[in-house]
């Protein structure tokens, strides 16, 4: 599904002369009142959340005084508060380790696995490949019971390792969907070359295809990176002691008993929000980056 | 590649999946066809745990009204968010000027988690300090003021239409995306001919955006009947107030964590099948009719 995020430009944008001026003209009407109604939309789309951040950083006097008041002075005790008291810096440390460890790994397994799918060619590789891609469409949330007893039999109730583990498995079918469409694209002749030069099957993978799909590899980690994140049910299920939540199952437990404590509420909905948009703003230079330089060779 | 070499690349994969992703998902339908004695399993029960679904309270009153949640969630999604959707796709796609700045700005929402954005908007929407109902107040319209959470009749809007607002962006994308494979020389053609702007639209890239309308319907479909971590963080796990923000999953949680009931098992995971059953079923029929619509197309 999140393949489908990034919209293929349409090729007109590029390609066609300059519109005729009646044209142009006819636009440029339905243009203002087509402009007014995306940018208010988009004004609409982004205000609760400037409410969310600028109400962080006002006290709960204020806030109730006057719900729509401006965030000045800028005070940081909601924070402080959310981050000691509210264990926020524990549920943070939680997700952290959690979600970069399903991450790594499951991007780890699924590129070594999609190399081999694109490479080998028997017809066991094609049956595998129908087997990992039919993941994709399996609601693995329906499995949470199977799931939590597989988990007591192993010793991994209440473990962050085994919801990274958890994490990691489900981003395969998905890791493997795309890294595979990447290895495909690229010549053979490549590894002919590397064998031609003694290099090992191992060396051919770590030192030539590896590099060469990185910025496939950039997207895969950050859209598993998000869901992850914000996953809810499997913390919630699998995770016992508060000291092992991670940030969703955190937020509830300071939401249910920290009710009246507006601004240190909204201040760890900041703190599980800003990663995000964090990551979202960095991957984005990061991927494009590394499409230009593929270009540019 | 040899064989063997591929194999080993292939292994760890096919181990991580087949623990934790395939055996959990296969041994799911299993125990839904068992008795359950807390966590011992019992003889084979056939359809029984099956029938406790549609016989046995709670679940004759709190499935058929999960049930109906799903489905209004469904039909308030395709209604607000794609036609909204389609609409802002339309605009944008009209103009080249911070195209893609809007649709960032439209997206953004969707990357925060949904318990987040429950909470958010419980916040936003309360009735003793949420800025939404001062701001209903201060331009004069204080009949709208309502305790839009409080209220059984307007909690379950509440939550759709903060879903909608979360995942506009998707739509305008996927939208964006077909307006933009729909090809110019057909639109220019009927201009010159003298149709209008609504009528080039309207029998002209409508049809055409009949796959992407599929695509969206068949996922929105799947996402309406998943709704989980949304209406606990507004109504928690039993869907407050009253049962207004029930809905499958919360039901499937409740029964399986803390009905307490000895057979909680074979039940759950019935309602688990059942609704299984109920995405493939409603996503499969509609891939179907969407597949022959486009042959048609394409003939």
């Amino acid at each position: 599904m999140t393949t489908l995020l990034a919209p293929t430009r349409p090729p007109t944008a590029v390609t066609s002369a300059p519109p005729p001026p009646s044209r142009r003209q006819q636009r440029a009407v339905g243009g203002i009142g087509a402009s007014v109604l995306l940018w208010t939309y988009a004004a609409f789309a982004l205000v609760p959340l400037l409410l969310m951040v600028s109400s962080s950083f006002r006290s709960n006097a204020d806030l109730i005084t006057d719900p729509l008041g401006a965030p000045w002075p800028l005070s940081i005790a909601a924070y402080e508060q959310a981050w000691t008291v509210g264990n926020f810096a524990t549920y943070f440390a939680n997700s952290l380790m959690v979600t970069v460890g399903a991450v790594t790994l499951s991007t780890a397994v699924a590129t070594m696995a999609a190399y081999a799918l694109a490479r080998a060619r028997s017809r066991l590789f094609r049956w595998l490949e129908f087997l990992f891609l039919s993941g994709l469409m399996l609601p693995i949330h329906l499995a949470i019971l199977p799931i939590f007893f597989l988990f007591d039999g192993m010793g991994l109730i209440d473990s962050r390792l085994g919801l990274a583990l958890m994490y990691a498995a489900s981003g395969v079918p998905f890791s493997i969907f795309v890294l595979t469409t990447f290895f495909r694209q690229l010549p053979e002749e490549l590894e002919e070359a590397a064998a031609l030069d003694g290099a090992s099957s191992w060396q051919t993978f770590w030192r030539i295809m590896v590099p060469l799909v990185r910025p496939a590899l950039a997207t895969v980690a950050v859209f598993r990176f998000v869901p992850i994140w914000n996953d809810f049910l499997f913390p919630l299920v699998l995770l016992r002691r508060e000291e092992k939540y991670t940030l969703p199952v955190g937020l509830t437990t300071f939401f249910g008993e920290h009710a009246a404590d507006y601004s240190a509420i909204f201040a760890g909905l900041v703190i599980t929000t800003v990663p995000l948009i964090v990551l979202f703003l960095l991957a984005t230079k990061q991927i494009v980056a590394g499409l230009t330089a593929g270009m540019a060779k | 590649m040899r064989r063997r070499t591929g194999l080993l690349f292939a292994t760890p994969a096919l181990l991580l999946f087949a623990v934790f992703v395939l055996y959990p998902m296969v041994t799911a339908f299993s125990y839904a066809f068992f008795h359950w004695q807390g966590t011992t399993r019992g003889e084979f029960a056939g359809t029984a745990n099956f029938e406790t679904l549609f016989t046995r309270a709670p679940f004759t009153t709190d499935l058929p009204r999960a049930l109906l949640h799903n489905v209004l969630f469904f039909a308030g999604t395709m209604l607000f968010q794609n036609t909204i959707g389609l609409s802002i796709a339309a605009l944008l796609h009209a103009r080249h000027r911070s195209r893609r700045l809007l649709q960032t700005l439209y997206a953004m929402p969707y990357l925060v988690s949904p318990i987040v954005i429950g909470y958010l908007w419980t916040l936003l929407l309360s009735p003793t300090f949420g800025p939404v109902n001062t701001l209903l107040t201060s331009i004069g319209l204080e009949e709208w003021a309502l305790p839009w959470l409080g209220d059984p009749t307007t909690a379950l809007w509440v939550v759709i239409l903060v879903s909608v607002w979360q995942w506009i962006g998707f739509p305008v994308l996927l939208y964006g995306a077909a307006l933009g494979g729909v090809p110019e020389e057909l639109t220019e053609a009927a201009r010159v001919d003298g149709a209008s702007h609504r009528q080039t639209f309207f029998r002209i890239t409508l049809p055409l955006l009949i796959p992407a309308i599929g695509t969206v319907t068949v996922l929105t479909f799947i996402f309406a009947m998943e709704a989980f971590a949304l209406p606990y963080a507004f109504g928690g796990s039993t869907g407050n107030p009253a049962g207004a923000t029930d809905f499958v999953s919360l039901l499937f949680y409740r029964t399986a964590f803390d009905s307490g009931a000895t057979d909680a098992i074979g039940s759950s995971s019935a309602l688990a099948t059942l609704l299984f059953v109920i995405i493939f079923g409603g996503a499969f029929a509609a891939t179907a009719v969407l597949r022959r619509h486009e042959r048609r197309i394409t003939a």
